[in-house]
């Protein structure tokens, strides 16, 4: 029961990052160990201060929300 | 049987929504309750994405589960990932969702709840889900290609020029538009003013928290913001009651104006971890919040609509916008109905990030369901209040005078009785000075909001301070997208200007960042400055604006879109897109037709122009221009607005011009010719 809170407490934090454009960290560290094993990761710091600078700072002026 | 069980049941759905339809459109001369247009339009949402969406996705798009996305192909845990889509449509949601849905159909309001409530239901189902939808479907065809890149693939480099162009007019439009929205919300409202204010420290200060103290704790660092910005709601009430601090906050639109220019310059060219983030993750959390709050609301009170069903403003003469029902009514809701802005969003983020190309259905059509659901709510809450408040807060000055007094006889006499007391009082309850003259949507939103939320939520005398809320909330979302657009209109303009002037396109060179951000502060804020000190409202002018290239860019989205289909030779199901395409070419051309040529002063530019032209020939003042300058003002405004309209037709007819050529020549071909991916299949997992 514990554990199905935890997972459950787990997705909807995910959720509410992504509402925000923030992708969950633990995947991306996955993906790295499983397919890129030789790369460095990047801290959770950095991952989020490059996430973040991806979202805002653009250079493609895509926009992030709507009107 | 389970088969026919189900059948039985999604029958059932479609006749309650008949029903509940059938109610609010046939019931004359007595109040309805507000709950017959929830379900009408969520049991016809249910109907139609159950049937009208899985068509589209077996039939016309034939999605494919086996085929693997861009997320799965390009996986880098960063920008591509495969997402859960019950996580994705939150995101997408979020995104598409701003404050266009709520204020569109506040303005859309003055001719009746009917008008805009079955447009926003028709619309959606029919346009703008299938354009979100479609959009959604080919950019992840196309490994997640953007609109303008799109358009110049499949139909050439002009036609893709022209689109990056329009996009750039439509930016600019959409800041001018909601910065006048937030201008009018806070003029002279000293409780507004400060707590808008205060959202620059606390977002600071998350910043900070967020990058150095506990670096991307986004959870608990928007709670304590949420805690602080509620601290500040409060801390603003004590405020407009000390005559010495209120008299300090207190200011007028031109003044606003001015500071929300020099905010947009400064905050463009500072680091997104200090304001422009932390800021976003508070609107975006209190957006979700408050539509969930005002959905929850409305079921448990349940209120009766007190605005007619239509009003006599329908013939075009209504003193919150000019024109007639068709075609203003469609430019005025714009975006609950169909939004060409989320065709930007549909081919950016969104389509990185979906696992499996099934998941579009839900994502596209769905997501694009919930938004027209937002804006239904919005409808239900501006219809709510009494229909004196709504036009008195609505109506320019030069309409119906500036104090309440004129203002209630005004509005009498046009059938909604009102007295001068219920002015006062409404506005005593809010905590303002004064409600008359808040054109734009937002102020009327919140009263609407408010009168919601301090019925259900526990505590006494709690009026004011959810009238403020919730104009805290939109002005978050609002500035938050000044913030982003400045900076997504700047990169923009470096695009277009680096074509002949190259120096330009260097975005890492200083020079070349804060002239093109100051070439597009300029020119959002021209508009918004000439809307401000325009006598009739601003709101009257730049809206449909505003609405018109919307509305446009859906068209060009839904011509892109018609196109791909011929070209993928599913010809016999074009009418899909096409039929959404033409009706809006036929709204947008007509009304910028009308905008440019119509003999009416109060709608037609050129008109407007040339009457002033032949007062001031004859050395005479017209109302309201108050000198000879402000006259040359009126003149100058008058044509830039046609000229604005007359880019739109061009750039909507040069689109059509190569649609209608590529789309010919693709027809008569017997093989495909579109620039889709080559199919690979997906991964075993």
């Amino acid at each position: 029961m514990f554990n199905d809170l935890s997972r459950m407490g787990k997705y909807l934090g995910h959720a509410a990052r992504m509402l925000v454009g923030m992708p969950d960290y633990d995947t991306y560290v996955r993906h790295m160990r499983n397919t890129h094993p030789d790369q460095p990761v990047m801290s959770q710091a950095a991952f989020f201060r490059e996430r973040q600078d991806a979202r805002y700072g653009g250079g493609k002026g895509r926009p992030i929300r709507c009107c | 049987m389970n088969r026919l069980v189900s059948q039985i049941a999604w029958f059932a759905v479609a006749v309650l929504g008949a029903v509940a339809l059938g109610v609010v459109a046939l019931r004359r001369g007595e109040a309805i309750n507000a709950l017959w247009i929830v379900v009408a339009a969520v049991a016809i949402y249910l109907v139609a994405y159950r049937y009208y969406s899985l068509f589209i996705a077996t039939k016309v798009m034939q999605l494919d589960p086996n085929r693997a996305t861009p997320a799965v192909l390009n996986n880098d845990g960063l920008d591509f990932v495969p997402t859960n889509k019950h996580v994705l449509f939150g995101h997408h949601f979020a995104a598409i969702a701003g404050a266009g849905p709520l204020v569109g159909p506040v303005l859309a309001a003055q001719m009746g709840y009917l008008p805009g409530t079955l447009w926003l239901i028709a619309g959606v189902v029919l346009a703008g889900a299938v354009q979100d939808f479609m959009v959604l479907f080919i950019s992840t065809r196309r490994n997640a290609r953007s609109l303008g890149d799109m358009v110049r693939e499949e139909m050439g480099r002009v036609p893709g020029t022209i689109a990056l162009f329009g996009c750039f007019l439509i930016m600019i439009i959409i800041l001018a538009v909601l910065a006048l929205i937030v201008v009018k919300a806070l003029a002279h409202s000293p409780w507004g003013v400060f707590t808008v204010m205060a959202t620059i420290p606390i977002a600071m200060f998350m910043g900070i928290y967020m990058r150095y103290l506990r670096p991307g704790r986004i959870g608990e660092i928007s709670l304590i913001g949420v805690a602080l910005l509620l601290g500040s709601i409060w801390l603003g009430g004590a405020i407009a009651a000390d005559p010495y601090w209120a008299a300090a906050f207190t200011f007028t639109g031109e003044q606003i104006t001015w500071m929300l220019v020099g905010y947009g310059f400064v905050a463009a060219v500072l680091p997104v971890w200090l304001i422009l983030a932390p800021r976003d993750y508070l609107s975006t959390f209190l957006k979700i919040g408050t539509i969930v709050a005002l959905a929850i609301g409305i079921l448990i009170l349940a209120p009766e609509l007190r605005m007619p069903a239509l009003t006599q403003f329908t013939d075009g003469t209504g003193p919150v916008w000019k024109g007639a029902l068709f075609p203003f009514l469609f430019i005025t809701i714009a975006c609950g109905a169909v939004s060409g802005f989320h065709a930007l969003i549909s081919s950016g983020t969104t389509p990185k990030l979906l696992a499996n190309e099934t998941d579009a259905r839900y994502i596209g059509y769905g997501g694009m369901l919930m938004e027209s659901m937002v804006a239904i709510m919005a409808i239900v809450a501006a219809t709510i209040i009494d229909p004196g408040v709504y036009f008195a807060m609505n109506s320019p000055p030069a309409i119906v005078g500036a104090d309440a007094a004129s203002v209630a006889a005004a509005v009498s006499s046009w059938g909604f009785t009102v007295t001068p007391e219920v002015l006062e009082g409404v506005a005593r309850d809010i905590g303002e000075s004064s409600i008359l003259n808040r054109a734009g949507g937002a102020p009327t939103l919140a009263v609407g909001i408010a009168q919601i939320l301090h019925q259900v939520l526990p505590g006494e005398n709690t009026m004011a301070f959810w009238y403020h809320f919730a104009i805290l909330f939109e002005a978050l979302f609002i500035l938050t997208a000044v913030d982003a657009g400045t900076r997504a209109g700047r990169f923009m303009l470096q695009d277009l200007l680096g074509s002949f002037i190259p120096a330009l396109k260097r975005t890492e060179s200083w020079v070349a960042n804060v002239v093109a951000t100051a070439g597009c502060v300029a020119l959002w804020g021209y508009l918004l400055y000439q809307g401000v000190i325009d006598p009739l409202g601003g709101i009257n002018t730049l809206w449909p604006l505003f609405g018109i290239s919307n509305q446009m860019l859906a068209g060009i989205a839904l011509m892109l879109c018609t196109v791909v289909l011929i070209k993928m030779k599913r010809q016999q199901y074009v009418w899909v897109t096409l039929l959404p395409a033409v009706w809006l070419l036929i709204c947008t051309t007509y009304a910028s037709l009308i905008k440019l040529f119509d003999p009416n002063p109060a709608l037609g530019f050129l008109a407007l122009a040339h009457k002033y032209e032949a007062a001031l020939a004859a050395g005479q003042v017209l109302a309201p221009a108050k000198d000879l300058a402000q006259m040359q003002n009126v003149i100058l405004n008058a044509y830039t607005n046609a000229g604005l309209s007359l880019l739109f037709l061009v750039v909507v007819f040069s689109i059509l011009f190569y649609a209608l050529k590529v789309g010919r020549a693709a027809w008569t071909r017997s093989e495909r010719t579109d620039k889709e991916m080559p199919f690979q299949p997906m991964p075993d997992a």
